[in-house]
């Protein structure tokens, strides 16, 4: 696929990071019950790149997620995405959840088209075009996940795994520039997981995008990403920053390999520390 | 097939049972020798009803009028307030508090003051069938509203969708399943309202009817009146069951909108 040699080198002509997190903190409420969330962290991420998040639970990866899609401002410091502060930026963004979130008056087409019937410059074209040009998007992109045929089925009548294809279909079909995933393969079992991986992985290969990806699991984050950092537990921060030095397309079978699991034995460690590094273990008893 | 004989048999114990209570009823009254003016059996009723239909019908004309259109604008303001509420914070911290207490005042209470206002007749009963249905109607819409699913919220305004993009395409139509439900239970409540404000101060309408029948001792004809009612919340509450089903059918999983 050279595709992908394509989706790499886009990277260097970008003067500023796609993404630039400058000693960006976030902390929820105020004066005494104030909860820092994200400790100053400074994170870039080039266009073009795919980056996984991983940590303990609460770590601050979600909060990193929603400062880049704009539903949080930084208590302090700075987020610029596409070079400008966050708030003024045009970008077009992609979200998917664990929870796939399809609307159940929806058929699968409508659901995924959703994003087409609100983001300029589709909208303006939406009632001409639903029809014609853009079901035939929808299906496209329906046929590149393995849902061929499924546009006029019911979220309900699909398994979880199904679901989640859609929601992915639904968080691509406006050309997003910037792709978000959340723990988007969380709750299915390892095999679907894995056909899903690939099939991310293709479509990142095929869509030139940039994709920030939180997750748990550590062989999804290194066979997915091209970078993966290691965020502490709350309040959070970024503890590592390795890169994923493995060939594209890589396969599920790279993934039992001697180096593969080294790094991930590596992060694993890495998480385990920062988990023991606070929670209750270290708390002096008697205070609070 | 094994679907169909389960329907036909859910349906045929249903009506067995409506028939049964009526049997039950009748038979009842003629073995314990039941006077038709404490308790009329039901062919005395059904005979009334026939025998004074031509009179009965303006006033069921009168109690389905005012019932329909006091309904009709309880729906809308319910709706409205529903929605405001549903959706932000700020209205629902600052509304509900009054709601609440204006819904805990029995209805029948503010009748006479609307007699005060607009004299009695028609106007009373429409305003009493309003008030009552707009409540279940108010809370229902806003749950339906604020209940959307956090993550889907989040992902519409990634999308910048503005808060009518979101109010159109996702909350109110996830409403309608509750706004539904909400309707079933305030079209009977209208019932009770118009009927309410109709004998405390009306001459016409079934409610009237049954007073001045009552004060006369005709007592098949005052039943006469509640079956008329009772046939008129049932045909109301049909009629919007089968608009519910094909509007919020997706709600109701695994039934023929799955199959087909």
């Amino acid at each position: 696929m050279n595709v992908m040699t394509a989706a790499v080198s886009i990277a260097a002509p970008v003067a500023r990071p796609f993404i630039a997190f400058e000693q960006a903190s976030v902390t929820f409420g105020r004066g005494e019950k104030a909860v820092q969330a994200l400790q100053p962290t400074d994170l870039t991420i080039a266009e073009g790149d795919f980056v996984a998040l991983v940590g303990p639970s609460g770590c601050g990866k979600s909060t990193i997620l929603k400062m880049v899609s704009e539903l949080l401002k930084p208590s302090s410091g700075y987020v610029f995405i596409g070079g400008r502060e966050i708030g003024a930026n045009p970008i077009r963004i992609g979200m998917a959840y664990q929870n796939p979130t399809l609307l159940p008056w929806l058929n699968i087409r409508d659901n995924v088209m959703l994003p087409l019937k609100i983001v300029p410059p589709f909208r303006g074209e939406f009632s001409a075009k639903r029809k014609g040009e853009f079901r035939d998007r929808v299906e496209a992109l329906l046929a590149q996940v393995g849902l061929a045929g499924f546009g006029d089925k019911y979220p309900w009548q699909l398994s979880g795994g199904m679901m989640q294809r859609a929601n992915l279909c639904r968080a691509l079909i406006h050309d997003p520039e910037l792709l978000l995933l959340d723990e988007p393969f969380g709750a299915l079992d390892q095999f679907t997981r894995e056909e899903l991986w690939a099939i991310m992985q293709d479509l990142w290969l095929s869509k030139k995008l940039t994709v920030l990806l939180v997750t748990h699991d550590l062989r999804e984050a290194a066979y997915l990403a091209n970078r993966i950092c290691v965020m502490s537990a709350r309040p959070g921060r970024i503890l590592d920053d390795s890169p994923v030095n493995m060939p594209r397309p890589r396969t599920i079978e790279m993934t039992f390999q001697p180096d593969f699991v080294a790094l991930n034995q590596r992060l694993r460690a890495m998480i385990v520390g920062a988990r023991g590094g606070t929670g209750i273990v270290n708390h002096p008893p008697g205070q609070g | 097939m094994q679907r169909i004989l389960d329907i036909a048999r859910d349906k045929a114990a249903s009506t067995a049972l409506i028939i049964g209570v009526f049997v039950f009823w009748e038979i009842f009254c003629l073995a314990a020798n039941i006077s038709d003016i404490l308790l009329p059996r039901p062919t005395q009723i059904i005979g009334a009803l026939v025998k004074f239909w031509p009179a009965i019908w303006p006033h069921t004309y009168q109690t389905l009028y005012t019932t329909l259109v006091g309904f009709g604008f309880g729906v809308a303001i319910g709706v409205a307030i529903g929605v405001l509420i549903g959706s932000s914070r700020l209205a629902y911290d600052t509304a509900y508090p009054l709601l609440v207490g204006f819904s805990s005042i029995p209805k029948v209470a503010v009748v006479p003051i609307f007699v005060l206002w607009y004299g009695a007749g028609t106007v009373p009963a429409i305003l009493t069938a309003m008030i009552i249905c707009i409540f279940p109607i108010v809370v229902n819409v806003a749950t339906g509203i604020a209940t959307v699913e956090p993550e889907l919220e989040d992902v519409m305004k990634t999308l910048k969708a503005s808060k009518l993009d979101i109010l159109w395409n996702v909350s109110l139509p996830r409403a309608m399943p509750y706004f539904f439900a909400s309707l079933k239970v305030a079209i009977a409540l209208a019932f009770v309202g118009s009927v309410v404000a109709e004998t405390v101060a009306s001459n016409r309408g079934i409610g009237n009817m049954m007073m001045i029948a009552s004060s006369s001792f005709n007592v098949p004809l005052v039943f006469a009146g509640l079956f008329v009612l009772a046939g008129l919340g049932v045909s109301l509450y049909a009629i919007f069951s089968l608009i519910e089903y094909r509007i919020t059918g997706w709600a109701h999983r695994k039934t023929d909108l799955a199959a087909s």
